[in-house]
């Protein structure tokens, strides 16, 4: 584990490096896929490393530095993309047999922005089938281990992302949280995680699971990492509808302010569920962010409890439509058939795991004749209930404190076989998809086993900036006892 | 039989003949072991569901979307169009330029 | 669509008055759903081109295909246009919704399709025929088309029988507006006139070129029959209408396919139908057990419209006028009936126009109606020509043959001053009193016609004008003889 207690070098870093001229990318790349082909075979965190064109774009970023050109941002920077998000002309698969050599004519528009700041792209990470997943075991390509324990699970559907942080194969990675696959695996894997608001960042090229919850964002081991890699994909994008209509969030600028005055609120009627050390570093949470000066404000939401239950009704309805154009027809798998409805039938019966037959199966039924008004209809009630709750709550404080994952990072295979087990993992992180806030993992010690613990931040929309705030708090909480203990040693 | 609302307790929210049903209209075919197993879970997940039934949502607008925006639209000026032969390249089945699929028949229209 | 029938037989009072279609009984329900493709550059939702007869697969991008991760973007174009034509027919434009529509078919590429179901951008408007009767419209909707799939090896380039087919998508994603009538119709020539007239405004709007031949204008008659003031009954859907007098064929055939089942005491199954051009037939492709389950629910990648009243009344504002005001103008100038052959046929080449400006130059509308309507080359002569042309017909200098011929003269040649034409051809210009006294001469020389015809008998009549003609080689206006020589007769 030596590899994961020495500090990595920051994305922010990194790049000042490279721009400087102090190191070269070519170097950086290097370093970052030895530890890949070292420590992968055992962690399973990429479906396809980009060894070859990582290289190249190093040399093409090194080649800019030294005719006085700034490749951005991210220059140099190794970056891991979930295998959801399209990058033309190379695999996207989302760890499913039905688009197992897919390669997409087009790129997602995060990867053209990470592209033009310089980011360099290692590889493309695993996942749980169509982001369907709290563990990554859903994958068709075989599971990611955890990196702090490789019987355990590295959360979902992000898994290999959120790992290939964790065991700093890439600086910085990306991933889709429509439930919480962003926030649930880093606080499993022990990095930061974010969830940004619905419509900061574009979802052209990410293929759509919940049109209305899913968002991307981004895993880093720092808070300020995180800022920076959001700050790049954010923005309004004219490709996507329901993108915000302003620039790139801003988030740098205010992240060392503080959180002197700023009201943490607790909800008092939070679901039940999390484990006694994650109860126990959420209360050091919020002791830390009183002793910075924050006030802690007492909140209710009793609509928090329905959130896994509409979202279990929303998130399959809208993933059965949005999954439907998996045919047979113009990509990915075909199983031949003698008439095209046979045809459809078997290649989706192929092509598809259990899970994601599972929630097809669910969201038809929801959406259905007969079944709209009691089901999905209901559903988006008592979404609009969650809003209200949360709208209620901001009134009185600027940020909610919750639990990220009710647990540390459970076994693998403990979960695997009991589908409402395996949901039960998203309490926490749910609600904020429903309502399009936006939410973040910040590590925040260890629970059971020595295992990560993650806090999650929740903040109005568009008021990310703010999240960041409180976040980049606990990080120095954390980082300031890291060096008394050393200190002390 | 049942509640003043017809609910009969124990009854479960999902037939096997509702699956089936589900599963054909999304192109999905299950072993009768794979749909007794589909139905007891998704019966499962349905009553776990159940606890909005109790909730009076009477007068609450459903909330379809997160975001409050409202006519997005773009200017109708001719953008890029993608590469036949990339795109081709990737099809299970083509033809004269164009994508092949075995006879259409006992779809609806 | 599946129209929701509203048994409001109160809609519009005088429709009473009209003819219905009647068969041992039974009278005619018919309601019209027209797709009409939009006369956009690009396509609804993303930027290919809207363009028909190019390489197949070739007007493409990730949304058009329904690629993994593409998403859609409205064209607002597409949006004007359909405010257009939904003020044009009298519809309330409102705040709309995008819904998806979830089936299966290899020429649709996401397996949905993007449309509006709850929240249409048009509803509750009309059209009235040019002879009055008035049909309600439902709901006017913004959609996407689907792709083109070609069927190979069957007989016929049909799905029966084919061994594959090929899909091109180049049409899919073009936008369609959807048009669904109230089921008002009572009669085969009523819907005939409704696709006619609708295809005029459209036309006039610019929102499509509404070709029915070439699918920019697709229409699906939904038929059935009842006694008359009786609930309606079952209706089926009749596709694959290809003109319009396709459409009254098979309105008359369905309905009478209808009829004998319900005489039969057989039941008439809901269900779509295709009409056959050969044999003069509609038929099922296959029995359908249960209607397909789309399962709408809202757009999610996709925002409101709201197109708010400045904009509606900028459209408003702009709009042509259509071909009933058009022809209202023309029956005010020449005193024939709005839905008069003539004023319809020259209203739809849209000569309308041309005839209000030969009467702004003094000449007869009434006349000139009437050569456009025979020889539409005419618009192409400048109107002060024809003006004169007809006022020398008018005053009787030329009669109506004489006049079609220097009319011809005048096309060819672009122009051309309709006296000196005549002369050069030697029509003279008969001026009234040379005309007079030709009829005292021929009086003169037949008393005894001339006594018959002033005792009653008309027949006698013909005898003078006879020889007036022959005396004037031809060139007598025959009517102008008539007037005469009934006037001296009084």
């Amino acid at each position: 584990m030596s590899s994961m207690s020495d500090q990595p070098t920051t994305a922010v870093d990194l790049a000042k490096n490279v721009r400087n001229g102090v190191a070269k990318a070519v170097d950086v790349v290097d370093e970052y896929l030895a530890r890949i082909d070292e420590r992968d075979g055992e962690i399973n965190a990429f479906n396809l490393v980009l060894a070859d064109q990582a290289r190249e774009r190093a040399a093409e970023i090194d080649a800019m530095i030294s005719v006085g050109r700034d490749p951005g941002p991210l220059a140099g920077v190794p970056v891991a993309l979930k295998d959801n998000l399209c990058t033309r002309g190379i695999p996207t698969t989302c760890s499913s047999k039905i688009l197992a050599d897919w390669k997409p004519p087009y790129d997602a528009t995060v990867v053209t922005r990470l592209r033009d700041a310089g980011a360099i792209f290692v590889g493309k990470t695993n996942l749980d089938e169509f982001a369907m997943g709290s563990s990554t075991e859903n994958s068709a390509f075989g599971p990611t281990k955890n990196p702090h324990d490789t019987t355990r699970v590295p959360g979902g559907s992000s898994g290999g992302s959120a790992a290939a942080v964790a065991a700093n194969f890439a600086a910085v990675s990306f991933g889709s949280d429509t439930g919480g696959s962003i926030r649930q695996p880093a606080a499993l894997c022990g990095v930061v995680g974010v969830k940004p608001t619905y419509g900061a960042v574009s979802r052209l090229g990410l293929i759509a699971f919940g049109s209305s919850l899913d968002q991307i964002g981004p895993f880093a081991h720092t808070v300020r990492d995180a800022a920076v890699a959001l700050e790049t994909i954010s923005g309004h994008d004219p490709g996507d509808s329901t993108s915000i209509q302003q620039g790139p969030l801003d988030l740098s600028d205010t992240l060392d302010l503080g959180v002197a005055g700023l009201r943490v609120g607790r909800i008092t009627d939070l679901p039940k569920g999390a484990s006694p050390d994650v109860e126990e570093r959420l209360e050091a949470a919020f002791d830390a962010l009183r002793e910075a000066g924050a006030e802690i404000v007492d909140v209710e939401m009793p609509a928090f409890n329905y959130g896994l239950t509409a979202y279990y009704l929303i998130a399959p309805a809208e993933a059965s439509s949005n999954l439907a154009r998996f045919d047979g027809v113009r990509f990915g798998m075909r199983t031949a058939a003698p008439d095209t409805n046979s045809m459809y039938t078997a290649t989706r019966t192929d092509g598809f795991g259990a899970e994601v037959k599972r929630r097809i199966m669910l969201g038809t039924y929801a959406l259905s004749a007969g079944y709209y008004d009691a089901y999905y209809g209901r559903a988006q009630k008592v979404r609009r209930l969650i809003a209200n709750d949360f709208a209620a709550a901001y009134a009185k404080a600027d940020v909610l404190l919750t639990p990220a994952s009710p647990t540390v990072a459970f076994k693998l295979g403990d979960k695997a076989s009991d589908p409402l087990a395996m949901y039960l993992c998203d309490t926490y992180t749910i609600p904020s998809n429903l309502t399009g806030d936006p939410g973040m993992s910040v590590p925040f010690g260890t629970g059971e086993h020595g295992l990560p613990v993650g806090v999650q931040i929740l903040a109005p929309a568009l008021k990310d900036h703010v999240m960041f705030q409180a976040a980049a708090t606990l990080e120095r909480h954390m980082q300031n006892l890291q060096d008394q203990n050393v200190s002390a040693s | 039989m049942g509640d003043s609302l017809g609910r009969v307790p124990d009854v479960p929210k999902i037939s096997a003949a509702d699956v089936s049903k589900v599963a054909t209209l999304a192109r999905l075919s299950l072993t009768d072991d794979e749909l007794t197993t589909a139905t007891a879970e998704l019966a499962a997940m349905l009553d776990h569901f159940a606890d909005i039934d109790a909730l009076d949502l009477d007068g609450v607008e459903p909330m379809m979307q997160p975001t409050p925006l409202a006519n997005v639209m773009r200017e109708d000026i001719e953008g890029e169009t993608l590469d036949r032969d990339e795109v081709l390249s990737q099809a299970p089945l083509t033809e004269d330029g164009r994508f092949r699929v075995p006879p259409i028949i006992g779809i609806q229209d | 669509m599946s129209i929701t029938y509203v048994n409001d037989d109160g809609y519009c009072p005088s429709n009473e008055q009209h003819a219905r279609w009647e068969h041992e009984g039974y009278e005619l329900v018919v309601g019209l759903e027209v797709h009409v493709e939009l006369a956009t550059r690009t396509k609804l939702f993303s930027s290919s081109p809207n363009r028909f007869g190019d390489e197949p697969n070739t007007n493409i991008d990730p949304v058009t295909l329904g690629l993994p991760g593409a998403l859609p973007v409205l064209n607002r174009q597409a949006v004007e246009l359909a405010i257009r034509l939904g003020l044009a027919l009298n519809c309330t434009v409102q705040k709309s919704t995008f819904a998806r529509k979830n089936y299966f078919y290899p020429d649709m590429p996401k397996a949905y399709q993007i449309s509006q179901y709850d929240e249409p951008i048009n509803i509750d408007g009309w059209l009235d025929l040019p002879d009055g009767f008035r049909v309600g419209i439902e709901r006017g909707h913004l959609e996407e088309d689907t792709g083109k799939s070609t069927h190979v090896g069957g007989a016929g380039g049909r799905i029966h029988g084919s061994d594959y087919s090929l899909i091109d998508f180049n049409r899919a994603g073009v936008p369609l507006v959807e048009i669904v009538s109230r089921p008002d119709i009572r009669h085969p020539e009523q819907a005939k006139a409704y696709v006619t007239e609708l295809r005029g405004i459209l036309v006039a709007v610019g929102a499509s070129d509404a070709k029915m031949e070439e699918g920019s204008m697709r229409v699906d008659a939904n038929v059935s029959v009842r006694k008359p003031g009786a609930d309606f009954n079952t209706r089926c859907e009749i596709k694959n209408v290809n003109s319009v007098r396709s459409l009254g064929r098979a309105i008359e055939y369905e309905a009478q396919r209808q009829v004998m089942l319900h005489e039969a005491g057989e039941p008439v199954v809901q269900q779509t139908r295709h009409w056959d051009e050969n044999d003069g037939r509609t038929h099922t492709l296959r029995s359908k057990e249960d209607a397909d389950d789309y399962r709408y629910f809202l757009e999610p990648d996709l925002v409101v419209v709201d197109p708010g009243t400045e904009w509606i009344e900028a459209v408003r504002a702009a709009l042509p006028v259509l071909p009933a005001e058009r022809r209202a103008g023309l029956a005010a100038i020449t005193g024939l009936a709005a839905n008069s052959e003539a004023i319809m046929v020259v209203t739809e080449r849209g000569h309308d126009s041309f005839v209000m400006d030969v009467a702004k130059h003094g000449g007869s509308p009434e006349i000139a109606l009437k050569h456009l309507q025979q020889s539409p080359e005419a618009a192409g002569v400048p109107a002060e020509d024809v003006a004169k042309l007809t006022t020398m017909e008018a005053s009787g200098g030329l009669t109506a043959t004489q006049a079609k011929q220097v009319l011809a003269d005048m096309v060819a040649a672009g122009g051309g001053d309709a006296e000196t034409i005549a002369a050069d051809k030697g029509f003279e210009a008969m001026d009234n009193s040379e005309l007079e006294s030709m009829v005292d001469a021929a009086i003169a020389a037949q008393p005894g016609a001339w006594e018959k015809f002033c005792a009653g008998e008309g027949k006698a009549m013909g005898a003078l004008v006879g020889s007036v003609m022959k005396a004037s080689k031809g060139q007598a206006d025959g009517k102008a003889v008539t007037a005469l020589l009934n006037a001296k007769k009084s």
